[in-house]
C-alpha cells in the first residue's frame, strides 16, 4: 500500500545527484522517508546539493569519481561505516559526449565506458554486497531510450546504455535469490540544463516526436524511481521501463 | 588457542573446525563454492569492519591467502 513514508528506515545512495535528474531523485527518496547519500564527482558539489535538500530522512554527501575503481570502493566503505547498510542504489551518474562515429575520440570512448558502464558495474558489485547482508534491496540503473533504438552522434553513449541494460538484466537473475531487485529506468527527453541549452528549432523537432506533447521533468523520473525502490514494486525485477512520454525516435 | 579466522571460516562454510587449516582451498570442498565464498566475504567484512576490493575477493583462494590479504587492510586475523 502507498503511504507518505514509503521508504522510512531505508538507506539510499544516488550517484550523480548534485543536479538534474539525480538531484530530483535524491529529493524524492528523501521526502519518502529514506536516508540518502548524495553522490557527486566533486565532494563540494555533493555538499552544496545536501545543503539545499530537506526531508524527513537524513542526507549525507559523498564525493568520488566513478571512473576510479579505488575511489568507488572508498565511497561504499564510507556508506558501510556510516549507515551500516544499503537498501537502495540509484546509478544515475553518466556522461554524454556527442560525436559522429568517425570522429569519436578514444578519450571520449574511455570516459563514457569508464563512468557509464564500468563505474556502474563496480557500484553494483559493492552495493549488492551490502544489500545481500541485509536480506535484499533495490538497484535502479539509469538506461536511456538511445540504448534500445540508437541515435546519430550518440553511438558510444548508446553502446554504454545498451550495456547497462544487458548488465542489469543479468544481475536481476543473479541477485534475485538474494532478495535484490534490479531494474532499468530509461528516460526520454528530460528538461535539464542540457535540453535548456538546445537551439529552439531542435527543441521543436524533438517535441514533435513526443505524443504527450511535452518534455519530461526530473520529477517524472524521480516518481518512477521512488515506486521501483519501494515495496510497491516488490514483484518487479529485470525490467526496462521507459519514462519518455511515448517518444518516437 | 583457537584461531579466530579458522573459527569464522568453519562457521561460515558450516564445516567442522578441525578440518580448517591455512591450506584449505576454495572450491576444493563442496561447502566452499562461489556462493559460499560471497557469504564468507560478508562475514569477514562484518567481523573485521573492512570493505574488500573485488580483486582481493577473487585472490582469496586459501585460508592462508585470506589471512595475508586481510593484513593489507591492517587486520591481524
Amino acid at each position: 500500500m502507498w503511504r507518505p513514508d514509503l521508504l522510512a528506515g531505508r538507506v539510499a545512495l544516488v550517484t550523480g545527484a548534485s543536479r538534474g535528474i539525480g538531484r530530483a531523485v535524491a529529493e524524492a527518496l528523501l521526502q519518502a522517508g529514506a536516508d540518502v547519500f548524495v553522490h557527486a564527482r566533486r565532494r563540494e558539489a555533493a555538499d552544496a546539493a545536501c545543503a539545499a535538500l530537506a526531508g524527513p530522512g537524513t542526507v549525507r554527501a559523498l564525493g568520488f569519481d566513478l571512473d576510479d575503481p579505488a575511489a568507488i570502493r572508498a565511497g561504499f566503505a564510507a556508506v558501510q561505516k556510516e549507515a551500516k547498510r544499503l537498501d537502495i542504489l540509484v546509478n544515475n551518474a553518466g556522461i554524454l559526449r556527442e560525436a559522429l562515429v568517425e570522429m569519436a575520440s578514444q578519450a571520449d570512448m574511455d570516459a563514457m565506458w569508464g563512468t557509464n558502464l564500468r563505474g556502474l558495474m563496480i557500484a553494483c558489485q559493492y552495493g549488492a554486497r551490502l544489500m545481500a547482508r541485509a536480506g535484499g534491496g533495490a538497484i535502479l540503473n539509469m538506461g536511456s531510450i538511445m540504448g534500445r533504438v540508437g541515435n546519430p552522434g550518440q553511438s558510444v553513449y548508446a553502446a554504454t546504455k545498451a550495456g547497462v541494460i544487458g548488465f542489469s538484466l543479468s544481475l536481476a537473475k543473479e541477485l534475485g535469490p538474494k532478495g535484490i531487485r534490479v531494474n532499468v529506468v530509461a528516460p526520454g527527453v528530460i528538461e535539464t540544463d542540457l535540453i535548456a541549452a538546445t537551439p529552439e528549432p531542435v527543441r521543436a523537432a524533438l517535441l514533435g516526436r513526443v505524443p504527450l506533447g511535452r518534455f519530461g521533468t526530473p520529477q517524472d523520473v524521480a516518481n518512477l524511481i521512488v515506486f521501483l525502490a519501494s515495496d510497491l514494486a516488490a514483484y518487479m525485477t529485470g525490467q526496462v521501463i521507459g519514462v519518455d512520454g511515448g517518444l518516437v525516435v | 588457542m583457537a584461531d579466530r579466522l579458522h573459527e569464522l571460516v568453519a562457521r561460515s562454510l558450516m564445516i567442522d573446525g578441525a578440518t580448517v587449516t591455512d591450506d584449505l582451498r576454495y572450491n576444493s570442498i563442496p561447502e566452499w563454492d562461489s556462493v559460499a565464498h560471497m557469504s564468507l566475504i560478508a562475514e569477514l567484512e562484518d567481523a573485521y569492519s573492512v570493505m574488500l576490493e573485488t580483486d582481493d575477493i577473487i585472490a582469496m583462494s586459501t585460508v592462508g591467502k585470506i589471512r595475508e590479504i586481510l593484513r593489507k587492510y591492517d587486520v591481524e586475523a
